[in-house]
């Protein structure tokens, strides 16, 4: 497919899944005539008419709740969520019944959806455009929650959602839309579940995902004219946590950093945290370290946003101090 | 324009609303077709009346709603759809529409008992009975939230005709809910989205004039709930909730419309419960005569009169169906007794799809 853009990526994951099972079909706001905020159903209206492409009224727990129905009477939707943050009117479904109804149930009915949509903080878009949701959703049973953070994995993981019997809630990231990678012509799908080494290294885990992947890589430039040899790790599923590829790299490096945009209370590592400590507490060299972004609401003010999300010189800090840390 | 006032919930008095009056003496029905209404109707009374006798005996625990007094909806309802085809959806208060919806007795019975032979397997409860093969989509526990689900399986009948060409998906959904729901965002929404692209649903409201404690004409602003269709260009009815064949009949012509591809119906069917909210209600706020009024409306004791009048069945047919009934759900409680708990190896499956 040679060069392309991380949301072209997402359409295509989509379209080829669209044309391989008449089964799946999107809906959300403007996600036909309009293309979808991002672009990412852009024209496929066009080739699959207006019901596989549901332009739906402003109606979030409503039409969530109509997926969760479509999908236990045997379609495959995919929600896209505007801006994921809308999907706070959307809780209960998301929660109730996309999440608790297989169980609750005794296994009547599946619910293969997908809900995806960008996530995290933009640009100065304030806070309530600027949420970062994902632990919100950490703690309902029965919910997939994944974050991509490529061209690449965005494709193959979707297409790996859409595929899943059960509901996958899947966060982009607003500023990694315009990112570009040569993707393979042939068809390809990530593994919903498997956390992905970008880097391998050998004197500290550094845990991520979605947008602070790419801090993650900035700030490795610095760190290895530095002569430090990080493991950096895109955790890709949040939910569950996939601890077999983190146990590997820890029982390498024996140091945990995590970098989140998450907040920090209650965040995602804040979880894989108490996972690390529970399991493999005997191979840490030192205390897990944990960078997460401010718990506050997301400022407009830039000095201020910039402040509240973790930036690459941090990470380089929290490495050093790790790597000289002896106990 | 005329207000009414608000009832200020003395124990004496009650205000009724006119209850529209539809003479039903000239609807054909068979014997057959009146003895299966009766049989459904009875069945739903006397499955709710051993609920209340195992929950008191501590067998069942939890939050228990029953349906006493509104047999005729369920029945009147979901015996005019295709068994096992269309599509039911309930809410907390679900045992009876599970049981119209062909789910056996002593699976709804095993699944209040929290066994592994329920129809939930033991993992829902009174309030979340579902079955996969009765096209029973669920009873659900927050108010309104059923409401979008049914609206989603109304949308995938549609979906699957125009998009996969899949002539024979003609499937009707009805969505039971009470008159406190029909106050809540999920309600309008899903009518707007059902009216728009002509879905192939029932709304049906059991208008049993009273949310737990809240009388419904404290609740909102236009009590007549059947009006609301309306404004979303549907077709809203009343009906005597209280009479299975005006029900019925108006369900058939609600049927006959979401099947021909004319789009959804709101239903108002005007009845009572003959028991407080739940089993845990110690229902105090509605007045004696209230009750009274309602209780001498008895959607059962009507049919069997009709049916006595119409000389489709004699007291004894009735006695027969009663009897049978009863025993039925005597058996029920047996199967549930003598059913097994579930694995508690088993605690983490259904989480996920295998
Ligand atoms: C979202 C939500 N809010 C509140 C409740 C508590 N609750 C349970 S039933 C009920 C009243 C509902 O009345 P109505 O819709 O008329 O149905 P009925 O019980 O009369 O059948 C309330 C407030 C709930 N279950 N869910
Ligand atoms: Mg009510």
């Amino acid at each position: 497919m040679a060069e392309t853009l991380f949301f072209n990526a997402l359409r295509a994951a989509t379209d080829e899944e669209m044309a391989r099972d008449p089964r799946v079909f999107v809906l959300g706001e403007d996600v036909g005539h309009y293309g979808g905020s991002y672009k990412v159903t852009k024209d496929l209206y066009k080739k699959y008419g207006d019901l596989r492409v549901l332009d739906t009224p402003i109606a979030e727990n409503s039409f969530t709740g109509l997926a969760v129905g479509a999908a236990m009477t045997g379609l495959r939707p995919i929600i896209e969520g505007m801006n994921m943050g809308f999907l706070l009117l959307a809780f209960n479904q998301i929660a109730n019944n996309a999440g608790m109804l297989r169980y609750t149930s005794g296994g009547n009915f599946t619910i293969p959806l997908v809900i995806r949509g960008p996530g995290g903080v933009g640009r100065q878009l304030g806070a309530e455009h600027s949420q970062r949701l994902e632990a919100y959703f950490q703690a309902v049973p029965g919910l997939k929650i994944v974050a991509c953070s490529t061209p690449y994995n965005a494709k193959g993981l979707l297409k790996a959602a859409i595929r899943d019997e059960n509901p996958v809630l899947f966060f982009e990231h607003v500023l990694l839309y315009n990112l570009k990678e040569d993707l393979p012509d042939h068809e390809y799908l990530c593994p919903l579940d498997k956390a992905e080494v970008v880097h391998s290294g050998k004197d500290v885990t550094i845990l991520t995902y979605s947008r602070m992947r790419h801090h993650c890589l900035q700030a490795l430039k610095t760190l290895k004219k530095e002569g430090y040899d990080p493991e950096i790790i895109d955790l890709i599923s949040l939910k569950p946590i996939d601890m077999e590829t983190i146990r590997e790299s820890v029982r390498k490096t024996h140091r945990v950093i995590i970098v989140e945009e998450c907040m920090k209370t209650a965040g995602v590592a804040a979880e894989v945290m108490a996972l690390i400590n529970e399991q493999l507490f005997d191979e840490l060299d030192a205390p897990v370290m944990r960078l997460s972004s401010q718990d506050i609401p997301t400022p407009y003010n830039g000095k201020l946003e910039h402040l509240t999300i973790v930036q690459p010189p941090q990470i380089v800090e929290a490495v050093q101090k790790i790597v000289e840390m002896r106990i | 324009m005329v207000l009414r006032e608000a009832p200020m919930n003395d124990p004496n008095t009650f205000t009724e609303r006119s209850l529209p009056v539809i003479d039903t003496s000239s609807f054909h029905i068979t014997r057959e077709e009146g003895l299966m209404l009766y049989e459904d109707m009875v069945l739903g009374r006397l499955f709710e009346d051993k609920c209340a006798e195992m929950y008191y005996r501590g067998k069942m625990f939890g939050f228990v709603h029953l349906y006493n007094g509104q047999e005729a909806v369920s029945t009147g309802v979901i015996r005019a759809m295709r068994p096992g085809e269309d599509y039911v959806c309930s809410t907390y208060r679900d045992h009876v529409h599970a049981l119209s919806a062909g789910v056996p007795a002593r699976q709804v019975m095993a699944e209040l008992f929290g066994k592994e032979t329920g129809c939930s397997k033991g993992r829902g409860g009174s309030m979340h009975m579902f079955s996969g093969t009765h096209r029973l989509l669920g009873g659900y526990a927050f108010v309104a939230e059923g409401i979008p689900v049914a609206t989603g399986a109304a949308f995938q009948s549609k979906y699957r005709r125009e998009t996969m060409g899949d002539e024979s998906a003609d499937q009707v959904t009805a969505c039971f809910f009470g008159d406190g729901a029909s106050n809540n965002g999920q309600f309008f929404e899903c009518l707007n989205m059902a009216a728009l692209w002509k879905l192939p649903i029932l709304y049906v409201v059991e208008n049993n004039k009273w949310a737990i404690g809240m009388a419904h004409d404290r609740a909102t602003s236009q009590p007549e709930i059947y009006k609301k269709a309306s404004v979303f260009g549907m077709v809203g009815v009343e009906v005597d909730g209280m009479d299975v064949l005006a029900v019925r009949k108006v369900a058939q012509e609600a049927v006959a419309r979401a099947r021909a591809g004319e789009g959804p119906t709101l239903i108002e069917a005007l009845t009572y419960r003959f028991r407080g909210h739940s089993l845990a209600d110690p229902d105090e706020l509605r007045s004696a005569p209230e009750k009274d009024f309602w209780l001498s409306r008895d959607p059962i004791k009507k049919l069997a009169g009709q049916l006595i009048e119409r000389n489709l069945a004699s007291e004894e047919d009735l006695k027969g169906i009663d009897d049978k009934i009863q025993e039925l759900v005597n058996e029920s409680v047996k199967f549930a007794e003598t059913s097994p708990e579930p694995d508690p190896s088993e605690l983490y499956r259904y989480v996920f799809a295998e």
